[in-house]
């Protein structure tokens, strides 16, 4: 990132900046507009149209009368609202911890203690069922969590829990996503972070030897805390990703024979408005309330990081 | 980084061993947990329904019984996997075109030319990247029903293409490698903006090509939610949704759908292999990929 903040620093004090950026806009301004006009389509046609619409049809009945605020209370009023959001929130406590302690300690290792071959041939394998997201996670977890045919069927009765059925109780649910998004996701992370700690240079950690910290005082002191806007990074990511689950509870739900609720997530809830209630307007109102957790995580990233400094001298 | 300093504090030895350890047993719990699923699955299509209860978890059981659990999944509703698979491959592929031709100049404006409102498209760009693409389905299904789009193979490709996180690559990319000083110098020599991009940029611009591809495929290619709600029959879902029915399909998941159909847990089993297959193989060439994405921008 440095090359774009000394751009971003030279023009406002520098005349001969300033002179250049004023002519740009003349030269480049045409050319750049060409540039991105057909990515700016896209964005109009699948990005800000559909919030705009959304918004528009959360704000308004089905015969297009202004309602307000209506449709949003409508759906808060809605029995299954909140709890949609309690379960999210279990589940992404649980997913957050567990993916911020074991991705970054796992990566820390990785990059420490071991011979370079052994590390990429862990992390390669870490990360291959990252392959299977989606779906098809949910459905090999359907099998490893089935008594009677996972190869941990032991441990699983040995937990108390006699058959499938006892398995996918209501309550199980936040641990059994978590398990899914881990095993799906937690690879790629820690590729990603073993990434980050790759890019300390060399001479830093070297520094922190010779001052006589071990393997752990300077991941703990030096090497976490240099990749701590990655773990950030992630972690938004990942609580994004997180509030928008739907295949997920979605399959558990068939799988389950219906004891799990089909309202789990609060896209669920905005999946049943639109696809059995007929109700756009009330789901396009529960689908503004998930648009508008992830702008403000999105918001939050782009804005307090510091990863995405965008240069500016307009 | 493999050799642990010498001189090591009081407690030395021991409490190194102990470390050892801890460490050992870490890993070990990661691998068989992130492992033994995929060795499972592995197997599973090798076994009848009954082997896969009755027999060692991790046995093998006839390569006979795979070629059964082929024929099974084949005659589900006249070969529908093929179709399924057919219909991923031109949903992902198609978009992947579409995301390529328009991410690669766009990164390239935002980064190394300037126009009025780049910065605001720069922000919205990495705003909507970041922000859960989940988050616009249900609104792009109702934009979508409200043109009459529902149930075209469009309604999906083109959702697909509009992939800021592919921009947002491309630009800090160029940002970062391309100096701004050669782009001067051309524009000093008399070249346009159009020469500089196709004679300059584009060929240095292969390996951001290769990772915006990367992440654009696996992404379409996994998606399950937008075409879950915008494709309604079988002949055009892709092979996640296709999974879902054959979900829905299997007795031991669903008893009373499932009647009469030879869709059993190894059939599923080799169907979610026959699925994840594209992706697999993209992903045992892309770790690299991975890292420098999702890193992108730190390593200058």
């Amino acid at each position: 990132m440095t090359s774009l903040d000394i751009r971003g620093a030279a023009p406002a004090a520098d005349p001969i900046g300033r002179r250049t950026s004023v002519r740009r806009p003349a030269a480049g301004g045409l050319a750049g507009y060409l540039f991105v006009s057909g990515y700016v389509v896209l964005l109009l046609a699948f990005g800000v149209f559909p919030t705009g619409y959304a918004a528009y049809l959360a704000l308004t009945n089905d015969r297009g009368q202004f309602t307000g605020l209506g449709q949003f209370v409508k759906v808060v009023q809605d029995f299954r609202f909140l709890p949609a959001f309690g379960d999210i929130v279990v589940y992404l406590v649980l997913w957050l911890v567990l993916l911020v302690v074991l991705s970054v300690g796992a990566a820390v290792i990785l990059r420490g203690r071991m011979r370079p071959g052994l590390s990429a041939t862990l992390r390669f394998l870490f990360y291959v069922p990252g392959a299977l997201a989606g779906i098809a996670s949910v459905l090999v977890w359907l099998f490893m969590l089935d008594p009677s045919v996972s190869p941990v069927g032991w441990l699983i009765s040995a937990a108390g829990f006699g058959n499938f059925a006892a398995v996918l109780a209501p309550g199980n649910l936040p641990v059994i996503l978590v398990l899914i998004a881990f095993w799906a996701g937690a690879g790629g992370w820690m590729v990603v972070m073993y990434g980050a700690l790759n890019n300390i240079p060399d001479e830093v950690i070297e520094a922190a030897r010779i001052d006589g910290a071990g393997p752990w005082r300077t991941a703990w002191s030096v090497q976490i805390p240099m990749i701590k806007k990655w773990i950030a990074y992630m972690t938004i990511l990942a609580f994004a990703a997180g509030t928008q689950i739907f295949v997920e509870p979605q399959l558990l739900q068939t799988a389950s024979l219906g004891r799990v609720s089909p309202t789990w997530s609060p896209n669920q809830l905005a999946y049943l408005y639109a696809f059995q209630k007929g109700d756009f307007n009330g789901a396009a109102a529960i689908s503004i309330f998930l648009l508008v957790l992830g702008l403000a995580c999105a918001g939050v990233l782009v804005t307090r990081s510091g990863l995405f400094t965008v240069d500016d001298n307009e | 980084m493999t050799t642990v300093h010498s001189p090591a504090p009081r407690s030395g030895r021991a409490s190194r061993t102990a470390t050892a350890l801890v460490v050992t047993l870490v890993l070990a719990l990661l691998l068989v947990f992130f492992i033994l699923p995929v060795i499972w699955l592995l197997l599973a299509p090798t076994k009848t329904a009954g082997e896969l209860i009755s027999d060692a978890p991790l046995s093998f059981g006839s390569f006979h019984n795979l070629a059964a659990a082929w024929d099974h999944l084949i005659s589900f509703q006249g070969a529908a996997i093929l179709v399924w698979l057919k219909n991923s491959a031109v949903y992902s592929v198609g978009s992947l075109a579409i995301t390529i031709l328009t991410s690669i100049p766009a990164g390239y404006a935002l980064a190394l030319t300037r126009f009025r409102g780049r910065k605001l498209l720069l922000m919205i760009t990495l705003t909507v990247m970041i922000m859960p693409s989940a988050a616009l389905v249900l609104p792009i299904f109702l934009e979508l029903n409200l043109f009459h789009l529902i149930g075209t193979a469009w309604s999906v490709i083109l959702p697909f293409s509009f992939f800021p996180f592919g921009v947002y690559l491309v630009y800090i990319y160029f940002a970062t490698s391309l100096p701004r000083s050669i782009l001067s110098a051309a524009r000093l020599d008399g070249a346009s903006e159009w020469q500089i991009f196709l004679k300059i940029a584009l060929p240095l611009a292969r390996p951001v090509v290769a990772l915006v591809a990367f992440f654009s495929f696996v992404g379409n290619w996994n998606n399950f939610f937008l075409p879950y709600l915008v494709l309604p029959s079988s002949d055009a879902f892709p092979v996640q949704v296709g999974l879902n029915q054959l979900l829905t399909s299997t007795p031991s998941f669903n008893p009373v759908a499932g009647a009469g159909l030879n869709i059993t847990s190894p059939e599923l089993a080799l169907a979610i292999l026959i699925s994840i297959l594209p992706v697999l193989v993209v992903f045992l060439f892309s770790q690299r990929a991975l890292v420098s994405g999702m890193l992108a921008g730190s390593t200058k």
